[in-house]
């Protein structure tokens, strides 16, 4: 959910090898205070090549608490950006777990940390009226707006098997005509379908899954995981 | 070196009439004994005197001074070098629990440790030790971490001579030594991939509680597994609790295992798996497991009436308490919970859970006060910046993980009311709702996604668990709500009849009929 997963054909061989490698520290010996540079260059990487690693970042977030000197606060936003991007998963709050009350008391944090409880929230329209105003912060982590719209689709298809359009609009930010083409191209590729409503314009309907279709939830109370079978049958045997 | 008596050292006075090189008798059988039953690999009789004789003596003798220093008592076991390591581990312990350290001492015990752990990590350790005891030592070295942190971020009443140490020693306790040394255990162990072979049938750990019946050395291997423990719970301590989870991912808490072998383990591990499930918002997770461990202290506990972790077992355990009670007014599953621990905490907390759901100031109050009681000492792993003014920060960790979680709960503060309106309706338009809850609209559209947003943790994997004990979808303007039935568990029941009657049938085939 919001986890950017395209690689830009290009550099992609050099990308992963480096991916590789930094991912294997972490895995391997990731207190060490050696690796902080190669974790910095990482968080650089995943923005531009719209990658995401939460076990490497929370592993450079760790660093920056045992020596706070090397903070490096730019990189710190732009974690907690692709954080965001992240949603719904509680990212961005594992991130401020570890950064000192002090830095998230910088203006580029209260911001970010705002944006945050207006998604958690579900507050999307003034979610969209302050990231307008806080362009220059995130702007420079490409991908952003896509995660937020993914985010927003995914809390309205928890929430409704119909929704108005102009509630669809509101929270991915989008009106008029690309606001056609992106509906259309949800019909076309994630079973998405639209419904005319005669006082009210457009319904959306979306695809039926066990959270906004109660009765498709597969009744898990039950069931016996097959490992516990498996100590039985020499038993029944 | 134990007690280096040439150093001024604050809190010599406190120990009043204490001759490091006085061994009484007691203290010369006790290392005798104990040193012979190590070399003879006597698991039992080690644990006996571990636990019992290493107790008695103490009151008896060291209520107010530490144990004879290791000096003195080294010639009554030939100067062995890992003996004399395994006996300052417990000075130190002892130490710590009755008396106050003073900044040498435990710079000392960390070279201790570093000593220990090092032999151990040669791998020439040919000793079997009882769980109790390896899982004290790490469960302590933590501890002590832990203690030594909170004792560096209190500058305001340093003294200058105790700055100077603190700068010379920066190695002593350093949280990168610290995590190293735990992850080295757990990889030179092996201990993850012998989880691994041991579910396919090619490994015998859990089947032996890591003893080993070869003729070799558990101790390696189980100090390995317990370091897993050590890693999650310093984690918790730094506030990184995705990492703390994944440090325990290799045991499978579902299951009985070494870390239910010792109680202090096994309420660690729940408690800090518990913990960290709460702040990750996968509630449900931590109720289940919370539920689990209480009931079985509420069993099991009369049996540790006498042993010396009795007092840790009761506090972690009102504790816990503290934390269901927190999870479950977030997250009103109560079904999730037996009756017998539901009846203790409607005992303990019946009455500020209720008022923790109105989510107003009072509320709030509460949630702080509950969770400063119960949540784990949490601590700034950085050293001071010694040049500066000297002012005490050892609450600052603390701080920040509570008002994080306070602002969690801010932000569910609306759910409640939607709550207590979708219980009594099957139907309701979004029109009659937002006039009954007071709000317009779309501030209710909000109020109801939020409710969905919150009440559907993402786990490990991306994948979305429901944990709503009551759950809706919107059809255009109307809302259609569904209650979730609890379902028996007829399965389980069923499998564990099974197996009990196995049991039984295989105690009477055994018996002989003369």
């Amino acid at each position: 959910m919001g986890r950017e997963m395209s690689n830009s054909t290009t550099n992609q061989k050099q990308q992963s090898a480096m991916s590789y490698t930094v991912e294997q520290l972490v895995a391997v010996n990731p207190y060490n205070p050696d690796i902080l540079p190669d974790l910095e260059n990482y968080v650089n990487e995943q923005v531009s090549s719209e990658t995401y690693s939460l076990n490497a970042n929370l592993c450079l977030l760790r660093l920056y608490q045992f020596e706070p000197e090397r903070m490096s606060t730019q990189i710190v936003a732009r974690i907690l950006i692709k954080a965001l991007m992240a949603m719904p998963a509680p990212d961005f709050s594992l991130c401020l777990f570890l950064i000192p009350e002090r830095v998230q008391m910088e203006e580029q944090f209260k911001t970010l940390i705002v944006l945050s409880h207006y998604l958690e929230t579900a507050r999307f329209r003034q979610f969209w009226d302050e990231a307008a105003k806080s362009r220059h912060i995130l702007e420079v982590v490409p991908g952003f707006e896509q995660a937020i719209q993914a985010y927003a689709v995914h809390v309205l298809s928890l929430t409704y098997q119909k929704v108005p359009r102009s509630i669809l609009a509101e929270s991915i930010n989008i009106e008029g005509l690309s606001l056609d083409k992106f509906i259309e191209h949800h019909v076309a590729n994630s079973g998405w379908a639209i419904e005319k409503n005669q006082n009210k314009g457009q319904l959306i309907i979306l695809p039926s899954n066990e959270f906004n279709h109660p009765e498709l939830k597969k009744s898990t109370a039950d069931g016996i995981p097959l490992e516990h079978i498996t100590r039985i049958l020499p038993i029944l045997g | 070196m134990a007690y280096d008596r040439e150093q001024v050292i604050p809190g010599d006075s406190a120990y009043v009439g204490y001759d490091p090189n006085y061994v009484p008798d007691s203290v010369k059988s006790f290392v005798v004994h104990m040193y012979r039953h190590i070399r003879e690999k006597n698991v039992y009789e080690i644990h006996q005197m571990y636990e019992t004789s290493f107790q008695s003596i103490s009151d008896r003798f060291f209520k107010d001074a530490p144990w004879p220093s290791v000096d003195a008592v080294a010639p009554y076991v030939d100067n062995d070098h890992v003996f004399c390591l395994l006996y300052r581990e417990m000075w130190f312990r002892h130490l710590y629990a009755r008396l106050s350290p003073t900044l040498k001492q435990r710079i000392d015990s960390w070279d201790n440790y570093c000593n220990l752990f090092q032999v151990v990590l040669h791998g020439v350790v040919n000793m079997q030790l009882p769980n109790q005891w390896l899982w004290d030592m790490v469960d302590e070295f933590v501890y002590q971490f832990q203690s030594f942190c909170q004792y560096r971020a209190k500058m305001k009443s340093k003294t200058e001579q105790e700055i100077a140490l603190l700068r010379q020693y920066d190695q002593a306790w350093n949280v990168y030594g610290v995590l190293n040394y735990l992850q080295a255990l757990v990889e030179k162990s092996m201990i993850i991939q012998i989880l691994e072979q041991e579910k396919e049938g090619l490994e015998q750990f859990t089947a032996t509680d890591g003893y080993d019946y070869s003729g070799g050395s558990n101790v390696l291997k189980v100090l390995g597994y317990f370091s897993m423990i050590g890693l999650l719970r310093v984690h918790c301590l730094l506030g990184d609790y995705h990492t703390a989870l994944k440090c325990l991912l290799p045991i499978d808490i579902s299951q009985q295992g070494v870390y239910t072998s010792v109680i202090g383990s096994h309420i660690t591990t729940i408690y800090h798996y518990g913990f960290a499930n709460l702040m990750l918002r996968r509630y449900t997770d931590a109720i289940r497991e919370f539920n689990k461990i209480l009931l079985y202290i509420f069993k099991t506990k009369q049996y540790h009436q006498k042993s010396p972790q009795y007092e840790q077992i009761l506090k972690k355990n009102e504790q816990m308490y503290a934390l269901l009670a927190v999870s479950l007014s977030l997250c009103p599953q109560v079904k999730l919970v037996e009756e017998v621990v539901n009846s203790q905490l409607r005992e303990k907390y019946g009455e500020k859970m209720l008022r923790m759901q109105r989510y107003d100031d009072e509320a709030f109050a509460l949630y702080d006060e509950l969770f400063s009681y119960a949540c784990p000492k949490f601590i700034t792993p950085s050293a001071p910046s010694y040049d500066e003014p000297l002012v005490n920060y050892n609450q600052d960790a603390y701080r920040l993980q509570l008002k994080l979680f306070l602002y969690e709960v801010k932000q569910q503060q609306l759910l409640s009311g939607v709550r207590t309106f979708l219980k009594v309706y099957s139907t309701i338009s979004l029109g009659k709702l937002a006039a009954y809850m007071e709000v317009d609209e779309p501030t209710l559209r909000t109020i109801l996604m939020t409710y969905k947003h919150k009440t559907h943790a993402v786990d490990f994997d991306g994948k979305i668990t429901s944990n709503a004990d009551i759950d809706f979808y919107i059809d255009d303007d109307m809302i259609h709500v569904a209650e979730s039935k609890p379902a028996k568990r007829y399965g389980d029941y069923f499998m564990r009849q099974i197996v009990k009657l196995e049991g039984v049938m295989t105690d009477i085939d055994r018996i002989k009929l003369e």
